[in-house]
């Protein structure tokens, strides 16, 4: 390339370079200032030292992502399948079905769920005509990987179906046509050639999981507390910026090594986000 | 050849809602042949590999496999593999796993798996490329890896989708050549679908002309070319002029006006028929000694020969012939009894044969096929 198309390319991306130094390295610059300094402004470690004293909450946010995680990717691998199988008609229509919640805010849908799941809530009064004892749903981890999982299933839906609808049909028959009956064809040519689409989703459904707060507060009524309830906490109540950031920090360090992880499994490398 | 039938089609038909694909259509196969299902597009020929291969059922209809009724046998339990249109490589896969797939399949020993897809590799000219991976391979060496991976499960017949369809002209000559002895080596059955005629001509034991769902003709490359049955079949295999005549009576045919002997017979006194000289067979003479006269039209330069068309009452007949002739020029054709082939009407009477509208830009356009393997040749020819 010449210094002058050079020069236009940099004029060109010149708002996106600004927007991403205001917008993105700055921020990751101040959570990395307040997690090693004291509210004065001096060094510390104190803050990272702190952190120890919630790894329980750590590892209950990296479990809770990872059963939400799974749960969501065996229902959205049949239901993307099943979709790409479809007429273009029926595609389009099963999509923006999919889509659908999305355009409701999530407050509005995780509330609902406080609606529903409650003990006096739509189905144990449903349970309670029937004459059934009612069972208690609200306040548990369940219900929090519960609100996880539908408020995130979209973003694993989505990327798996895009690559099946584009997946080459004469690959299957390739398939039947070597003497795969229909589980093969499944094992052996539709799930390996969807990994793109699966890591995708498992990356998309997987970082916001493990960060969430509100669906955990909401659903889990306090008792499940997961990091990003702690980090909103140091924030909007103990105003306490530096562990605030801190507890970021780490949360962001442990999401990257699970992209990283992840990226590892799509074919030749190609980052999936 | 042997006679032995392997795959029989009786009365199948395929429709898709209004549009009826294959009309009652019959057709046998015989063990360890080169067939070929010739014809345009959307002539039903892929259709009907598809139901052989199993991936359509007939609406109606028979298939028969070794005189077993085969009708809602999935593809994996038949004993056809196929070679794709666009080759079908598992993208996933190394060319190795990709020969070694139906194997797999098969739970063979890993040693037995080994040796065939070695020996498979060497017989497509493939050696040393086991680790590749299919997105760095050119279009030709894909395919020989497909034909490499069909093979290797030991198909009783091999089914070819339009496979050299995506390759340049050179190699394309090249891998006929090779398919064609790579199915006399293996002595197995192939059955070929192309658009290309060709191609069909100089690879098939037998040729399956269709059009518009039905079977036009089937016979030999030489029957296909000098005796068609129609002036569809005619005008698709090679070039031909096709008049409108009259049968006076056997050995004897008029048309352009002049009276011609042949060597056809059966026909009705006076039935009217379509006529058909290939423009080879045309001799050009000084215009006095002419069975016909007329007047040059067009000359393009062929390499082998001149291509002219020649304007004689109205009708256009092309003729290549190895002398010069200028445009404008008064010629006389001399024309043998057996350059002249006779057939009976048909619903395609007066559809093909006149070379008024000839144009070769056409031609080429309704031939046009994707060419997006331009950067192969390079590399084809060390192989």
């Amino acid at each position: 390339m010449n210094t002058r198309s050079s020069l236009g390319s940099k004029l060109v991306a010149s708002p996106y370079i600004i927007w991403a130094a205001l917008f993105i390295i700055a921020p990751l610059f101040f959570v990395v200032y307040y997690s090693f300094t004291t509210a004065s402004g001096d060094f510390t470690l104190a803050n990272v030292q702190a952190l120890t004293k919630y790894l329980p909450t750590f590892l209950r946010s990296i479990w809770f992502g990872i059963v939400a995680t799974l749960i969501c990717l065996v229902i959205a691998f049949p239901t993307a399948y099943i979709i790409s199988q479809k007429s273009d008609k029926i595609q389009r229509t099963m999509v923006m079905l999919v889509m659908l919640p999305m355009w409701m805010s999530f407050l509005i849908r995780t509330y609902s769920w406080m609606a529903i799941l409650q003990d006096t809530g739509i189905i144990n009064s449903f349970l309670a005509k029937l004459g059934i004892d009612s069972v208690h749903m609200i306040n548990t981890g369940g219900a929090v990987i519960l609100g996880m999982v539908y408020n995130f299933l979209p973003y694993m839906i989505l990327p798996i179906y895009s690559v099946m609808a584009k997946l080459d049909y004469s690959m299957v028959e390739a398939c039947q046509d070597l003497g795969g009956n229909r589980l093969t064809v499944v094992r052996k040519c539709i799930i390996p050639m969807s990994v793109p689409g699966i890591v995708s989703g498992v990356t998309m459904v997987f970082v916001p999981s493990v960060s969430t707060f509100y669906i955990s507060q909401k659903l889990g009524g306090g008792s499940f507390d997961l990091i990003g309830d702690v980090i909103e906490r140091q924030f909007q109540q103990s105003y306490n910026y530096n562990l605030g950031a801190a507890l970021s920090l780490v949360l962001m360090i442990l999401i990257l090594i699970s992209m990283a992880f992840m990226n590892k499994f799509s074919d030749e490398g190609e980052m999936v986000i | 050849m042997e006679n032995n039938i392997i795959f029989d089609l009786k009365n199948i038909t395929v429709a898709y809602g209004d549009n009826i694909v294959l009309k009652n259509l019959n057709l046998s196969i015989h063990d360890r042949e080169f067939i070929t299902l010739l014809g345009p597009s959307g002539c039903g020929k892929t259709t009907t590999l598809r139901i052989i291969g199993g991936f359509i059922e007939p609406d109606e209809g028979e298939v028969f496999f070794e005189g077993k009724k085969i009708n809602g046998v999935p593809p994996y339990r038949r004993q056809v593999n196929t070679i794709f249109q666009r080759y079908a490589l598992f993208p996933h896969l190394n060319v190795y796993e990709n020969v070694a797939f139906g194997l797999r399949l098969r739970h063979l020993p890993e040693k037995e798996v080994k040796e065939t897809v070695r020996e498979m590799l060497e017989l497509v000219n493939l050696k040393g490329f086991e680790k590749r991976h299919i997105s760095s391979l050119s279009g030709g060496q894909q395919q020989r890896v497909a034909i490499a991976r069909a093979l290797a499960v030991k198909p009783r017949v091999l089914l070819l989708d339009e496979p050299l369809g995506a390759l340049d002209l050179k190699l394309r000559k090249d891998m006929q050549v090779e398919l064609k002895n790579i199915q006399q080596r293996l002595g197995i059955t192939f059955i070929y679908v192309t658009h290309d005629q060709e191609e069909a001509l100089s690879m098939s034991d037998t040729i399956v002309v269709m059009d518009n769902g039905l079977i036009q003709q089937i016979g030999t490359p030489e029957d296909i070319y000098n005796e068609p049955r129609n002036a569809f079949v005619a005008d698709f295999i090679g070039e031909s002029n096709i008049v409108d005549g009259i049968m006076l009576k056997d050995l004897y045919c008029q048309f352009s006006g002049q009276k011609f002997e042949c060597l056809d017979k059966g026909f009705a006194p006076n039935e009217q028929v379509d006529v058909v000289v290939r423009p080879e067979d045309v001799d050009v003479v000084p215009v006095e000694n002419g069975m016909l006269k007329g007047t040059v039209t067009s000359v393009t330069f062929k390499g082998v020969h001149y291509e002219i068309i020649v304007d004689i009452g109205g009708f256009k007949w092309m003729i290549q012939t190895t002398d010069y002739q200028a445009e404008g020029d008064r010629i006389g054709l001399y024309i043998e009894p057996d350059a002249i082939h006779i057939m009976k009407k048909s619903e395609y009477s007066g559809m093909f044969g006149d070379y008024s509208s000839f144009s070769e830009e056409y031609e080429e356009l309704s031939n046009a096929e994707e060419p997006e393997d331009d950067e192969d040749n390079g590399e084809e020819e060390d192989l």
